[in-house]
């Protein structure tokens, strides 16, 4: 029992000092007053400098939300966000729009180096980076810095700032806007759509594999900031991208809100791997601080043979509702979701998928894998539904949650909705607790409290990691480790 | 080598070792036969360290080192296994990565570099092949889905690759038919050297067939009531344990 319980003590004494991105960057920042109006909307349109169709399509989307509630359906609790008490803008000073790596503030730069994301290209190109991954960073509302655009450009890679697309690849970002997750989609996805900043835009054209690993770098910084970005990846017929995005955020007292979109949209014979290492501030061992983080994130498999994953990582964040889902539109189309949910502390996850069966022979895959320690509530909530058209369809899920401690909960909500006979679906559920047989064995054997509870936890992650590019695995592994262990790494 | 005194332990308000004495030389292998409920795991998981155990009095000694101020990953780095009577299965973790977790971490304990992967690779082939062990089983995760005969020569693959001083069996007998415990005797046997210690703890005289004691001690009633050479094992195989029961109620 005691070495169990040394688990759960080492685990309940996990504080914000075990989060090692939890540092603030002194910047000068340009903000637009707080609280959100017309104006607001108008002024944040305005400092992007965008054309007449846009700013539209924003204020459509804030008269909208004024006539909308907030979803209560989740398995979180937290208290009422005043939405009038935050700044919807705020960025570097410094940095009016991207620039060249040379011409970013070495402040920034410095802030990127402290979180291992590398944005000098002449550095990666020596070999101080050993691989290659183009990185887009966003620090609070603005994108600070885009690398290896040139050499994507020799492939027709675009990758750039969405604020950036909207005047060089105007038609793109007008064709597929909000095509995924429309305006009215949900509370803070149309909000999103009203005072959105920035984001990352990626178009593979037809035929292209993308060279290099792509990935978005976010940062909140700023106190009291919402963070609302936005990403919008395309890949046209026969193409094929990976995409990695990864958040920190310094340590506040106060909660920040986040709630971003992401669309994704796969043509005919198109893939697109998407990968997420979410580490959020998650807040103190009394659960003060941390980000709320209520995001929507969608794949539409537009294409018939499409392919779009959706690999992700959670470990931070003192709420998270976030489900990347897939629409399976076109016949033969794939959807996958392969999840770790890692909830210490006070933390509280309600997080899962929706497959959207349309076209005919489509198939979806759910791998969850929750993990719950401390006080934390882990949920997985997920739908796996099938259109009349929907032929010769076929889901597997498999959700499994293992359980630390004694004061922790995890739950699993799957909802199925079949509308035709030819089809498979199949789930499977377990929820296992660490216990101290297998804690004592691999101490037996020579490894430390931590060790064998670390050992056991990537023992039950595996599958999911697998799907993760490798570097990233190993971050992610590590990631997991200190999570549960509130050893600093 | 091993050196245990006067060792008192209880669980709850239940006492079950009442000053057990017990001295194992370096080079020996020492029996530990008694009836069940006798306290003869309880024994094999204080040595071990597992919580769970209020040790009241007494202490235990290995090469002078008292293990009960240490935490069960460092006595197992200072040379303490126990081979499990009922191995656990550990989900996604593969044989060959568990071995290395293992080695690796009581070679850190021990302040000594880690193994290196050909080394490593080569040391498992050696060992695995002498227990009859095949790679698909090396990449199973760790006892998942394995027969009890897999399962112990798993634990006697471990045995060979952490090199203990004080090796403790408990019950390995049970559950394995006549060919798993040839094939785990000589496991055992091959890893007698001057400078290790066996503890063999087991119910029936089957065992002791293939592994040769030096010394057999009855335990009965939370104490070590007899000692005596191999033959002691025979009379208890004829006499049964009555003996030592009455002695005590007595």
């Amino acid at each position: 029992m005691a070495a169990l319980q040394e688990t759960v003590t080492q685990v309940a004494s996990l504080d914000a000092s075990a989060y090692k991105y939890g540092f603030t960057t002194d910047i000068e920042s340009e903000k637009a007053p707080k609280g959100l109006s017309e104006d607001i909307v108008r002024f944040i349109s305005a400092k992007k400098n965008e054309p007449q169709w846009l700013t539209q399509w924003r204020l459509a989307a804030y008269q909208r939300w004024l006539t909308m509630a907030e979803p209560k359906w989740a398995r979180v609790h937290y208290p009422k966000i005043d939405y009038q008490d935050l700044y919807y803008y705020s960025a570097p000073k410094s940095t009016p729009g991207p620039k060249t790596i040379d011409e970013v503030d070495p402040e920034l730069l410095r802030t990127y180096e402290k979180l291992g994301i590398p944005l000098r290209e002449q550095e990666i190109l020596a070999g101080v980076q050993t691989r290659k991954v183009a990185v887009d960073a966003v620090f609070d509302s603005v994108s600070v810095a885009t690398t290896f655009k040139e050499e994507l450009a020799k492939a027709g890679v675009i990758f750039c700032p969405i604020s950036e697309a909207v005047h060089t690849h105007p038609e793109l970002v007008q064709k597929y806007l909000g095509s995924v997750v429309p305006v009215t989609d949900n509370y803070f996805a149309t909000l999103n759509s009203a005072v959105f900043s920035d984001g990352s835009f990626v178009y593979i054209p037809k035929g292209v594999r993308c060279p290099m690993e792509l990935s978005t770098y976010f940062r909140i910084n700023e106190q009291n900031t919402g963070q609302f970005e936005r990403t919008l990846i395309i890949a046209d017929s026969d193409s094929y991208v990976s995409y990695l995005e990864g958040c920190t955020a310094p340590k506040r007292d106060e909660n920040q809100l986040h709630a971003a979109v992401v669309e994704l949209v796969a043509l005919d014979n198109a893939q697109i791997k998407y990968s997420t290492v979410q580490n959020w501030y998650p807040g103190d061992s009394d659960g003060r601080g941390g980000i709320y983080n209520f995001v929507t994130k969608r794949g539409d498999c537009r294409g018939d043979n499409s392919h779009i994953s959706w690999t992700q990582v959670e470990t931070g964040s003192a709420i998270t509702w976030k489900y990347p889902s897939c629409i399976l539109r076109g016949n033969n189309s794939q959807g996958e979701f392969y999840s770790i949910a890692v909830s210490n502390g006070h933390q509280q996850v309600d997080s899962g998928t929706k497959m959207i069966h349309l076209g005919k022979n489509t198939k979806s895959r759910i791998v969850s894998k929750g993990i719950s320690a401390g006080k934390s509530q882990n949920t997985y909530r997920g739908l796996v539904s099938a259109h009349r058209k929907a032929v010769g369809s076929r889901n597997f899920t498999q959700c499994d949650s293992l359980l630390i401690g004694h004061s922790c909960g995890a739950h699993t909500i799957p909802y199925i909705e079949a509308k035709n006979n030819h089809l498979q679906f199949e789930h499977e559920a377990t929820t296992s607790k660490i216990s101290d047989e297998q804690l004592f064995y691999a101490m037996q054997r020579g490894l430390s409290a931590e060790d064998a509870t670390a050992l056991i936890v990537n023992g039950f992650v595996r599958e999911v990691l697998q799907q993760l590019p490798m570097e990233f695995a190993v971050e992610a592994q590590k990631l997991i480790s200190i999570s549960l262990e509130g050893s600093v790494g | 080598m091993l050196e245990i005194n006067d060792l008192h332990v209880s669980v709850g308000d239940r006492q079950i070792l009442k000053g057990l004495n017990l001295k194992v030389a370096a080079g020996e292998v020492a029996a530990i036969m008694g009836p069940n409920g006798t306290g003869k795991s309880t024994l094999s998981y204080v040595i071990a360290g597992r919580e769970g155990y209020s040790i009241t009095r007494g202490e235990i000694l290995l090469n002078g080192v008292n293990l009960l101020n240490l935490p069960p990953h460092l006595r197992a780095a200072n040379g303490v296994f126990l081979a499990f009577q009922y191995p656990v299965e550990i989900p996604g973790v593969a044989c060959m990565q568990f071995l290395k977790a293992a080695m690796n971490a009581q070679r850190r304990s021990r302040g000594e570099d880690e193994i290196n992967t050909p080394e490593f690779m080569k040391q498992v082939r050696e060992e695995s092949e002498k227990l009859k062990i095949n790679n698909e089983m090396l990449r199973r995760p760790l006892n998942s889905g394995f027969s009890g005969g897999e399962k112990k020569r798993m634990e006697i693959l471990q045995m060979a690759l952490l090199q203990p001083k004080l090796s403790i069996l408990d019950e390995t007998d049970s559950g394995l038919d006549i060919d798993a415990l040839k094939t785990v005797s000589e496991g055992v046997n091959s890893l007698r050297r001057p400078d290790r210690a066996f503890l063999i703890i087991t119910h029936y005289q089957r065992l002791l067939d293939y592994i040769k004691p030096d010394t057999v001690h009855v335990m009965a009633q939370g104490r070590i009531q007899k000692s005596g050479g191999a033959e002691l094992a025979l009379e208890l195989e004829k006499h049964g344990y009555q003996d030592y029961i009455s002695n005590e109620a007595a």
